[in-house]
């Protein structure tokens, strides 16, 4: 039985595997060819030991003889010998399925294979037992400490899920009190998409479920444009990017109307994002700056195109940030206006006027956020209008690979080894 | 209404502003890097600026009503108006047609 012998052979990789094919399959062969096995675990399970009826021994030493297959069995218990070596002692907790029973049972069944092996070959030499029982014995308590370690493994396994389901529960009584506390947290998990997510903290979750939907569709455009995709193909994948990237700017705006310095300040960024942040996200005009260079063949009239698209998105961005400028003084002087002497009556009048005015003007705040993620997402589109599908894929990989590589710059440096 | 409409034929680019307004700040400063002189009227100093404001806002229909943009006497709309028009190239020739560039 050819298949029977390769299976064999390709058991010692049980490295992360509960269920080994070729475990099961030798199994299942040697089953068949000792078939007291069921009798044999009734009555020797309890003992622990295994006392070897004779019976046994000469049905599977007929069995052996029909079959004809000695040096099959003779692979076999050699393969059970290195399973008992092993396999059993590294397995991870995780893939260790065998009970001690499954223990005993190869105990026997090796057994049975020695015996069918010696009695097959030379059933009338009683000198061969020491060495048999010797071997065995050795064996077999191998088995057993490995039996041992894998329950004790079990146990450590089975008291860490206890602790992470306590765990669990703790962090959901949280939850409830926060939801209580006002704070609104969009619903169970497996929403596809959070519905009103106000508050920082759900804005966070929302994006992080943004991004890593993000990522695979990168992956998905990357792979079809590695495969050289149809158009077809390629310009709805592209289509998909491109209205995910509005889901955020939909986000983005909701969360802004309850927390605007939350996204302006970029904390649901990383540091270094965050650092090199303008109006609370990307910069349109240096992103089109990276892709003139990697678009490479355009023609006269793209690269025209993509070059005035930058110079407008650069002019934009400069109004909107001297807009911004004027907006920061003239808050500063509000502010400034309201200081002096404390105590007089006028002056807390005064106070209180200023502030109400600080308050009107940081209220433009959103609105700056808005034009600058107007801004960002006109600049994908018209990028978009003015490349072919398959540049307009090429760009989106770009940019992912460029904030990708930031991201990752960020951790880099956050884990830096310190003096 | 009236004086509204015939403030913003008066000059190629008119901008209906108020002084305090950031984001209208935001709009001259785009006028200006493209070399265009607008006409701006704040209508916090303007007598009549209630009444303006409030013939603005039915044109516009939205808050706030200012910034207001007219090019060539006709009204073009607010920042993100301005802003998408200028991204997609569109601008610059609406510019040049009504005469406020002539490059």
């Amino acid at each position: 039985m050819p298949s029977f012998a390769s299976s064999a052979g390709i058991q010692n990789n049980t490295e992360g595997n509960t269920t080994n094919p070729s475990r099961e399959s030798c199994f299942g062969l040697l089953k068949q060819s000792i078939a007291v096995h069921n009798d044999l675990e009734a009555t020797t399970k309890q003992s622990g030991q295994q006392p070897l009826a004779s019976v046994g021994v000469t049905a599977s030493a007929s069995k052996v003889e029909s079959l004809g297959q000695q040096p099959h069995l003779l692979f076999l218990s050699s393969q059970f010998e290195n399973w008992g070596d092993s396999t059993m002692a590294d397995a991870s907790p995780r893939t260790d399925t065998s009970t001690d029973l499954d223990i005993d049972e190869k105990n026997q069944m090796l057994e049975q294979g020695q015996l069918a092996v010696t009695g097959a070959s030379d059933s009338s030499d009683r000198s061969k037992d020491k060495r048999l029982d010797q071997k065995t014995l050795r064996r077999l308590a191998q088995n057993r400490e490995a039996a041992r370690k894998s329950r004790l493994r079990k146990k450590a396994y089975v008291q860490q899920l206890e602790s992470s389901r306590l765990k669990l529960t703790q962090l959901e009584q949280e939850l409830q009190r926060a939801r209580q506390q006002g704070i609104f947290i969009s619903g169970s998990a497996d929403q596809s998409h959070a519905v009103g997510g106000n508050g920082a903290l759900a804005f966070d979750v929302e994006y992080a479920r943004w991004l890593e939907e993000h990522n695979r569709q990168v992956n998905e455009l990357r792979a079809a444009v590695n495969a050289h995709a149809s158009e077809n193909d390629l310009r709805s994948i592209v289509d998909g990017v491109l209205s995910h990237y509005e889901e955020i700017f939909r986000l983005k705006g909701i969360a802004a109307k309850a927390d605007v310095f939350h996204i302006l300040s970029g904390m649901w960024k990383t540091p270094a994002e965050r650092c090199f942040l303008w109006l609370g996200g990307f910069r349109s005009s240096e992103l089109l700056k990276l892709l003139a260079n990697q678009l490479e063949p355009l023609t006269e009239q793209q690269l025209m195109g993509i070059c005035n698209l930058q110079q407008s998105s650069q002019q934009a961005e400069d109004a909107l940030s001297q807009g911004m400028e004027a907006l920061q003084q003239s808050l500063a002087e509000t502010l400034a206006g309201s200081l002096g002497p404390s105590g007089s009556s006028g002056n807390v009048a005064n106070y209180m006027g200023q502030m109400a005015m600080a308050m009107g003007k940081l209220g433009t705040l959103e609105n700056f956020l808005r034009q600058a993620d107007n801004l960002r997402q006109q600049t994908l589109q018209q990028m978009h209008r003015i490349l072919t599908t398959r540049q307009s894929a090429r760009a989106l990989l770009a940019i992912h690979d460029y904030l990708s590589r930031l991201r990752a710059l960020s951790s880099l440096w956050l884990a830096r080894p310190r003096e | 209404m009236d004086r509204v409409l015939r403030l913003s034929s008066q000059k190629a680019v008119v901008i209906f502003s108020v002084s305090s307004c950031c984001m209208c700040h935001t709009v001259k400063r785009l006028f200006m890097e493209l070399g265009v002189d607008a006409a701006v009227h704040e209508l916090d100093q303007d007598p009549k600026g209630r009444d303006m404001e409030r013939a603005l806002a039915k044109m516009l229909d939205r808050t706030p009503t200012v910034p207001a943009v007219f090019i060539g006497g006709n009204l073009v709309g607010s920042t993100d108006k301005v802003m998408s028009l200028h991204l997609g190239g569109k601008l610059v020739p609406l510019l040049r047609d009504a005469g406020a560039l002539w490059l």
